[in-house]
């Protein structure tokens, strides 16, 4: 890789690359992204390796390890190109077969393809599959295309274009201008406009002023961030240099969650790349523009996402928030003015800046512009990463992409936003999910987690999950959060246990008021959403738990009641053996009685029934 | 990092005065003083839990928020940390300010059931009877932070700290051992408002945190000054001899 000296050597460099590329040339794309990396990739690249040496097509067919290809449930993923065909469930014994058939005679291997689960439908093209049909990838657009340890790949796709015109056709204020037009507000929660942050910091009289990249991300299950870290590394390095340079930032940190190993070391060898190629250091592609990126390991603490703390926990101090203002932007990093984004947020920058502010601002709604990749997860057939434009709606997303609810259940609400979002009903499947509309519903976008639920959550428990969560995090340091989070959980236990009031109700949105006002930080105002959205639209369920002392989904196990119907139990005694408190009794061969004074309601009996014979109600 | 918020303290090196309104009336206070300075200053009454006017502020309490801004845009923040500004409107006493801080104060004195001035302060809210459950019916902290941060920023010494998360946190030293570090002055002790850091002297020892210090006698009236540790910890700090100190407030 040489130094780019200026403009011209990287476009010639870039001209001469295209021309020694073939855009027909077979590539086997093996997905190495977080969904996949866990079920085998490696030994399936591994395969490839060796069936595509054993057919002498190695120096023919190009062999990648790359990020997530989005629909995670059919790891491991494998996409041939360019044909664009998607293989799902790979192992390294279906290879032979994929060389032999695909590579070498054209042909689809159909046991391996998308098959409809209405339908049974097959799809062997990735155009043809609902799943990506409705999706506008633009920060997960090259993950399934670029092997993220070759900085060649990125430029071949047109990487370090919107460096190149940040530094070369813009000045400072040129490129806080095209930000703040966009539209591109922060993905990592908040969704504050980005351009108006960069604004507060470029004005502030101080030196020296930073760049943190968070790539904290704390929110359980959630790992959009981890795969555009992993997956493209040098897009959010493109962006924080941008960034950089506009607001006159010298130096700049990635955050990264200390459970993130593969995302540190990519990120790492990107940024020893951009250095070597003189888009990082000093003097960067001769502009006079020196910046370096440093990657600092986060400790692991959720609340160590939250601006203030991070910054703090990046100081060598305790990783808690403090009050706002001031605001980073203001006084941050070591009290100096910084610019601090999430990864998805930076990752959109270099495209802003390569296609114009009206491209981005075309795309989405009023005042959410652009795309948003969520984690598609829970009841859903298809569940993985999507990248939707703003006002796409849930039913779109639940149904198109993901497929529908699996076993064909009933929906019953999406939680948006991690695990301070709040639960949305079906009534608003058909709302358009931006931040203004979720907010409305009693939710947040979050940084895009999104959890489908069917008729089988209970929603007590769904929200008592969250709150559990939320109280073991909150850092403990200003009273409603700290107190607020135990008292509300305390009241969820006494519900679930039967020993719930009416009253309760009551007292949890009066706790929910004065956490959502008065917490320093969002954990502990954002901790009503789950509260709040349940009472509010599954009164009723909570109401079941309170005066008839049910759980009509059959998940509160204190509330539920066990019992061996006489007539199909077969008097085995198969569950009489598994009860660890002697609760069952009666005659063998005959039908047997729970004693319901005895029963801890674990369910053993239940499991251990091969006739069915255990009801629970 | 603390925000620093000019204090009363500072009155005189403060700069330009604005205008803001608090509760209807105008006033005029220096730009960046914290909200709730200015409020007391002019007469307008915000209770406060952690904050002290020799330390800096950290807005653990909640108890001292106040609502900015004009309806609909309104904005509930803690006047302790938040600067004085041009144009603010501030109300001291809104409704969901007032609610705040009663369900804070109910919260605190489901904590800490006991403490006499949650009781007094609670009932100055009109609030006499915790509707929440209480885990330690003898648990006095509410984790104002004030011992730790006068130990930081007064004592200078940084003996104890917050340790742990959720309602367990806990004022404590390193590792939960006696600390090295602290130089038994008691400062912390003094400074907590509930009154629950042990502390005893007794036949010229101090007990504090777990630790024996032997007290230094004045020299002339032979009343007990402070730790002979703590008036060596001075002496080293300030290149005086250790004598210089060996005499009380009063004799010399
Ligand atoms: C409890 C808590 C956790 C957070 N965790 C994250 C996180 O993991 N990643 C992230 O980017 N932002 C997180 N945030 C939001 C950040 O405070 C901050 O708003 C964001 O990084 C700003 O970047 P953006 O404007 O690009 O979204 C969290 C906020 C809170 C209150
Ligand atoms: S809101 Fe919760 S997490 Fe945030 S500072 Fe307060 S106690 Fe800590
Ligand atoms: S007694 Fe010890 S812990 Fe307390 S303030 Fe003094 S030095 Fe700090
Ligand atoms: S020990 Fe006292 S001063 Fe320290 S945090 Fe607890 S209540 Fe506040
Ligand atoms: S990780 Fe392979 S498809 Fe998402
Ligand atoms: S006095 Fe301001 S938060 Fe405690």
């Amino acid at each position: 890789m040489p130094r780019f000296e200026s403009i011209d050597h990287l476009r010639e460099y870039r001209r001469q690359l295209m021309a020694k590329r073939d855009a027909n040339q077979p590539q086997v794309l093996v997905c190495a992204g977080p969904g996949c990396l866990p079920m085998g990739s490696e030994e399936v690249a591994a395969a490839f390796r060796e069936e595509l040496e054993k057919n002498g097509l190695a120096a023919k067919v190009v062999l990648k390890e790359c990020g997530c290809h989005g629909l995670c449930a059919g790891a491991v993923r494998v996409l041939i190109r360019p044909q664009e065909i998607t293989y799902q469930h790979v192992t390294s014994e279906d290879v032979p077969e994929i060389v032999e058939k695909t590579l070498k005679e054209g042909q689809v291997v159909d046991r391996l393809v998308y098959e409809d689960l209405h339908t049974q439908e097959k799809a062997a093209y990735k155009k043809d599959i609902p799943f990506f049909k409705g999706q506008m990838p633009i920060v997960l657009r090259k993950l399934d295309i670029i092997d993220p340890t070759s900085l060649d790949d990125y430029l071949a796709l047109g990487g370090y274009r919107g460096l190149r015109k940040a530094l070369m056709e813009m000045k400072p204020d040129d490129i806080i201008d095209a930000i703040d037009h966009s539209g591109l507000r922060g993905r990592g929660g908040g969704g504050f406009p980005t351009g108006r942050k960069w604004r507060i910091c470029q004005e502030v009289e101080d030196e020296p002023k930073f760049i943190i990249c968070n790539g904290d991300e704390g929110d359980p299950g959630a790992f959009m961030d981890r795969a555009v870290m992993e997956g493209d590394p040098h897009a959010v390095l493109e962006g924080m240099i941008i960034g950089a340079f506009a607001i006159g930032a010298s130096k700049g940190y990635i955050y990264v969650r200390h459970e993130y190993p593969l995302a540190v070391s990519r990120l790492q060898l990107a940024i020893e790349q951009a250095r070597e190629s003189g888009f990082l250091g000093k003097n960067i592609l001769r502009s006079g523009f020196d910046f370096d990126i440093k990657i600092s390991r986060g400790a692991g603490a959720f609340v160590c996402g939250e601006e203030t703390a991070l910054i703090h926990s990046m100081e060598g101090n305790i990783g808690e928030p403090s009050p706002r203002p001031p605001y980073p932007a203001q006084s941050g990093l070591f009290g100096k003015p910084t610019v601090i984004n999430n990864v998805e947020t930076w990752a959109n920058v270099p495209e802003i800046i390569n296609l114009g502010a009206d491209w981005f601002a075309n795309i989405g709604t009023e005042k959410s512009k652009g795309t948003k990749v969520f984690s598609l997860v829970g009841a859903v057939n298809q569940t993985g990463l999507v990248e939707v434009p703003m006002g796409t709606t849930l039913r779109q997303i639940v149904y198109d992409l993901g497929g529908g609810l699996r076993q064909d259940r009933e929906f019953k609400a999406v939680q948006t936003g991690g695990p301070s979002g709040g639960c949305i009903p079906a009534q608003f499947l058909d709302l358009p999910v931006d931040y203004d509309s979720l907010q409305s519903v009693g939710s947040i976008m979050g940084s895009g987690g999104m959890i489908v639920m069917d008729t089988s959550s209970c929603m007590v428990d769904v929200a008592r999950y969250f709150i559990n969560f939320l109280y073991q995090e909150s850092c403990g340091k200003c009273t409603p959060c700290r107190e607020g989070l135990k008292q509300i959980l305390f009241i969820l236990d006494e519900i679930i246990h039967g020993r719930g009031q009416e009253e309760h109700l009551g007292l949890m949105e009066e706790l929910c008021n004065a956490m959502s006002a008065a917490s320093i930080c969002g954990l502990g105002k954002s901790a009503v959403n789950p509260i709040r959205s349940t009472i509010k639209y599954f009164r009723e369920e909570y109401l079941a738990h309170i005066r008839d002392k049910k759980c009509h989904a059959l998940v509160c196990r204190p509330l539920l009641k066990y019992t061996v119907d006489p007539e199909t139990c077969t008097g085995c005694l198969a569950c009489v053996r598994e009860c660890p408190v002697g609760a069952i009794s009666g005659k063998k061969k005959m039908a047997q009685e729970i004693d319901q004074e005895l029963c801890v309601k674990c369910g053993l009996c239940y499991e251990a029934c091969q006739f069915e014979a255990v009801k629970i109600e | 990092m603390v925000w620093k918020i000019s204090d009363e303290t500072a009155y005189d090196t403060l700069g330009d005065e604005v205008r803001l309104t608090i509760n209807g009336v105008t006033i005029r206070a220096p730009q960046d003083q914290s909200l709730l300075v200015t409020a007391r200053q002019n007469g307008f009454e915000i209770p406060t839990l952690c904050y002290h006017r020799d330390l800096p502020s950290e807005g653990q309490c909640r108890l001292c928020v106040v609502e900015i801004g004009e309806h609909p845009r309104t904005q509930i923040v803690n006047s302790c940390t938040y600067p004085t500004q041009a144009g603010l409107v501030v109300q001291t006493h809104s409704e969901t300010v007032v609610q705040s801080r009663r369900i804070v104060l109910e919260l605190l004195l489901a904590r800490t059931p006991k403490a006499k001035l949650i009781q007094e302060l609670a009932a100055a809210h009109g609030v006499y009877e915790s509707r929440f459950k209480t885990d330690d019916p003898e648990e006095l902290c509410i984790l104002c932070g004030l011992c730790v941060r006068t130990c930081r920023e007064v004592v200078g010494v940084s003996a104890i700290s917050m340790k742990g998360r959720t309602p367990d946190k806990q004022v404590a030293t390193p590792f939960m051992e006696k600390s090295s570090a602290c130089i038994g002055c008691g400062s912390c002790a003094f400074v907590c408002p509930t009154n629950v850091i042990p502390y005893t002297e007794k036949d010229g020892i101090r007990t504090i945190w777990g630790r024996d210090f032997e007290l230094q006698a004045c020299n002339v009236c032979g009343n007990y000054i402070a730790p002979k540790y703590q008036l060596e910890h001075w002496a080293k700090i300030t290149g005086d001899p250790v004598e210089t100190f060996c005499v009380c407030r009063d004799c010399r």
